[in-house]
């Protein structure tokens, strides 16, 4: 440890003095060897916000495409490769990994553990994740395959069947999407199965379940979908690989299969996959809107039961992206009701976080205006999600610009937004440094704006009948003004990401020292210096509330008095 | 911390084994995995345009499940000396565990040698097919992972290096072959009774 001095004088500076390269080396070779959740946390953050900027650069590629009628920016065929690669990018390369990234750096400090329950098994799912996404941005040099069509895939992130056959989908490009994911998949299964263990059977002592931060919990319930929701992808996508490598018939329409079974095996994957990534965003809210409301949450039993509920809610639920394909009548029933049962839990969730802020000393700090933002997004998302799931609203406006809309309010206005706010709460933590408030401040506000600037106006050109997945569109469809100021949307969020990253870096080296607890908060991981030493914790903590630090602090009134 | 619960101190603090939980965590995952791919054996069922037909080449493979299905019996009597310490008998236990497990994969590979050049039948010939290999090879796939670590085990327990005092490990390896055991029950039922 740094602050013992040692008991032999003259012991230091044993170590020979290693030149500039080498130390670089040993730098790097101390991340690539790592066991450590709090280094692999930070390596998952890092990854996700790279291809985040990867993603975001090709969306605003897109988005110069669609800004005027019959532009010619790009060719029809890289548009297809762009709107792919920027879909499924987002989703597993950005999505998952950061909202694993928070839960591997913070469930066991949460819960006062050293580590995760199985150290070697988290360093091998990152890299495996991490070697997934190489190998899909791979098929930009590789995917020309030997029949020397295409490169990237270029089949949606949903990648409908028979599309991705191997008549209509010649060379190796869908291989690479098909293989990325199926290899990002297996390492996300071994980060859910760590996360279940550490959760369940590596928590300090009086950290009963009841007890445990809404945080760890909801990645609890998280991970707990995780384990079968990603493994049908996995499952389908190796028989999309059987199709294609062995001639198979699975998705081969001309040999009896079925194209629809793929649509029902993606999105038994693909809906609860959109709650695995919302849940984490709720997860980060729980958090922050406390400690910057000055209360403790309102609610806490309820919001895990609504945490449970959509866990299980959505499972049922994943036909509803598929009422144009045509289900029985008694099929679009069930699934438009159960599609609108998920509002039950999570309006519960809205109103815990409002009552949560009642009557609090709310600080506008840059977590708290993000996480803000969020619920006031949110709700709008979850308004939309319930116009959708009315089948016949549905036949209208599905695949159009408003669905898009839809989900974009969702995966950026909620999930997007929180994971700012967390790394604008978290970041004091890993690195002792503050983030620069002024920057941040910067920061949110060309966000919403952006945000809201684009995403507000696609649900009109989706209203005027703007398909998703275009090209082009002709000039008398009088899409193009809107368009022109979505594109200019995109744009504002693009310069405000870029002053984010600027500031990330500038604060790393320049930022107001935080020490252990800027933010006055409440669960375990401020009670350890910042960045937290290797082991966490000196001696094992011991908690009695939900709230261990309030008690701590506050000895003459603590939290367990008032917990059953 | 001045004031503190008493009651707290009273209780132990036991949490579950994490062992136990990442495998009954992954066995939930793997069955998902099954089970996509038994839903698409089922709706698969009678949609081959070509033959040959699940009725024409099929055999109940009787022997096969009687084997796999008694290790599961014998894996948990290797259990059960383990926790006594009793090293030989859990090494016989253990062999005899994997003989079994090794019977059902030759019996499986004459199958589908059977199938492949008497009947003609191969992955690529029809739906059947298809849909036939993924699902039996994927049971056979974790049936040979699980043989790969058995052995494992037989090696460390011949060696002397493993004791009693690993007996949580080995139960958690035993939970997988109960899995793998189990599948092979719902593969059994879809492919050779409902599907025949």
């Amino acid at each position: 440890m740094a602050d013992q001095t040692l008991p032999i004088a003259g012991t230091l500076g044993v170590t020979p003095q290693r030149s500039r390269s080498s130390r670089l080396l040993a730098w790097l070779h101390e991340w690539v060897i790592t066991v450590d959740h709090k280094k692999l946390g930070i390596l998952y953050i890092s990854y996700s916000l790279i291809f985040l900027l990867v993603a975001g650069a090709e969306a605003i590629c897109i988005r110069i495409q669609l800004a005027m009628p019959n532009n010619h920016f790009l060719s029809p065929e890289v548009f297809n490769r762009l709107f792919t690669m920027h879909g499924t990018t987002m989703v597993f390369l950005v999505g998952m990994p950061i909202l694993f990234g928070f839960a591997n750096y913070l469930v066991p400090l949460m819960i006062g553990a050293r580590d995760m329950a199985f150290p070697r098994l988290n360093a091998f799912s990152f890299w495996l994740t991490a070697f997934g996404g190489l190998l899909l941005y791979y098929s930009f040099l590789g995917g020309f395959g030997l029949y020397g069509m295409g490169n990237a895939p270029d089949v949606a992130w949903f990648a409908y069947a028979p599309l991705t056959e191997k008549a209509f989908s010649p060379g190796h490009s869908t291989d690479y999407w098909a293989l990325a994911l199926i290899v990002s998949g297996f390492g996300t299964l071994g980060t859910a199965i760590n996360i279940i263990a550490t959760t369940l059977s590596m928590r300090c002592r009086g950290m009963t379940l009841l007890r445990m931060p809404l945080f760890v919990w909801l990645m609890l319930v998280v991970s707990a979908m995780t384990l079968v929701t990603i493994t049908p992808l996995t499952a389908a996508q190796a028989m999309l690989v059987i199709d294609r490598y062995l001639g198979g018939h699975f998705f081969d329409t001309q040999a009896g299969g079925s194209a629809v079974a793929w649509a029902h095996f993606f999105w038994i994957f693909g809906h609860p996959e959109v709650y695995i990534l919302v849940l984490p965003a709720f997860a980060i809210e729980n958090e922050i809107v406390p400690v910057f409301s000055r209360k403790g949450i309102f609610g806490y039993p309820a919001m895990v039961a609504a945490s449970v509920g959509i866990g299980f809610v959505s499972m049922g639920v994943w036909a509803h992206h598929m009422f144009t394909i045509g289900l029985t009548s008694v099929g679009n029933t069930f699934f438009v009701l159960s599609t609108m049962l998920v509002g039950i839990p999570t309006g519960i969730k809205i109103f815990n976080w409002l009552a949560t802020m009642w009557g609090g000393r709310i600080r506008f700090a840059s977590p708290m205006l993000f996480a803000t933002a969020f619920i006031f997004q949110f709700l709008i998302a979850g308004l939309t999600g319930i116009m959708l799931s009315v089948a016949p609203w549905d036949w209208q406006l599905h695949n159009s610009y408003f669905l898009i809309a839809h989900f974009h309010y969702v995966l950026v206005g909620a999930i997007v937004f929180n994971v700012f706010a967390a790394i604008y709460y978290w970041y004091p933590k890993a690195t002792g440094r503050m983030l620069d408030e002024k920057l941040a401040k910067w920061h949110f506000w060309l966000f919403v704006l952006g945000f809201h600037i684009t995403f507000d106006t696609m649900h009109f050109v989706g209203f005027m009948g703007m398909p998703r997945q275009i090209y082009t569109y002709l000039p008398d469809r009088g899409w193009g003004p809107l368009n022109l100021v979505i594109s200019i949307g995109g744009f504002i969020q693009a310069i405000a990401v870029l002053i984010f990253v600027y500031n990330l870096v500038h604060s790393y080296f320049r930022g107001k020292e935080a020490g252990n607890d800027p933010w006055d908060a409440w669960t375990l991981e401020w009670s350890t210096p910042s960045p937290p030493p290797v082991y966490n914790f000196a001696t094992d903590p011991v908690v009695y509330s939900r709230r261990p630090l309030w008690d701590l602090k506050h000895p003459e009134d603590p939290d367990w008095k008032y917990e059953s | 911390m001045s004031a503190i619960p008493v009651s707290d101190f009273e209780q132990p603090w036991e949490l579950p084994s994490r062992g136990r939980i990442g495998m009954l965590s992954l066995i939930i995952g793997e069955s998902a995995i099954f089970t996509i791919f038994v839903v698409a054996y089922i709706f698969y069922i009678g949609r081959s345009v070509s033959g040959p037909t699940p009725q024409q080449v099929l055999d109940i493979p009787i022997l096969n499940t009687i084997c796999l299905l008694s290790s599961s019996v014998t894996i948990w009597l290797s259990e059960r000396q383990i926790e006594r310490g009793n090293m030989r008998a859990f090494a016989a236990l253990w062999a005899l565990t994997m003989g079994l497990g090794i019977e059902f994969i030759i019996g499986t590979w004459l199958e589908w040698k059977k199938l492949i050049f008497v009947d003609g039948l191969t992955i690529r010939t029809n739906l059947f097919g298809t849909t036939f290999y993924s699902l039996v090879g994927l049971h056979a796939t974790h049936v040979v992972v699980g043989l790969i670590m058995l052995t494992f085990v037989l090696i460390f327990t011949l060696t002397g290096r493993l004791n009693h005092a690993h007996a949580e490990r080995v139960e958690v390896l035993a939970l997988y072959w109960h899995f793998v055991d189990a599948v092979w029950v719902v593969v059994f039922t879809v492919v050779y009774i409902v599907g025949r």
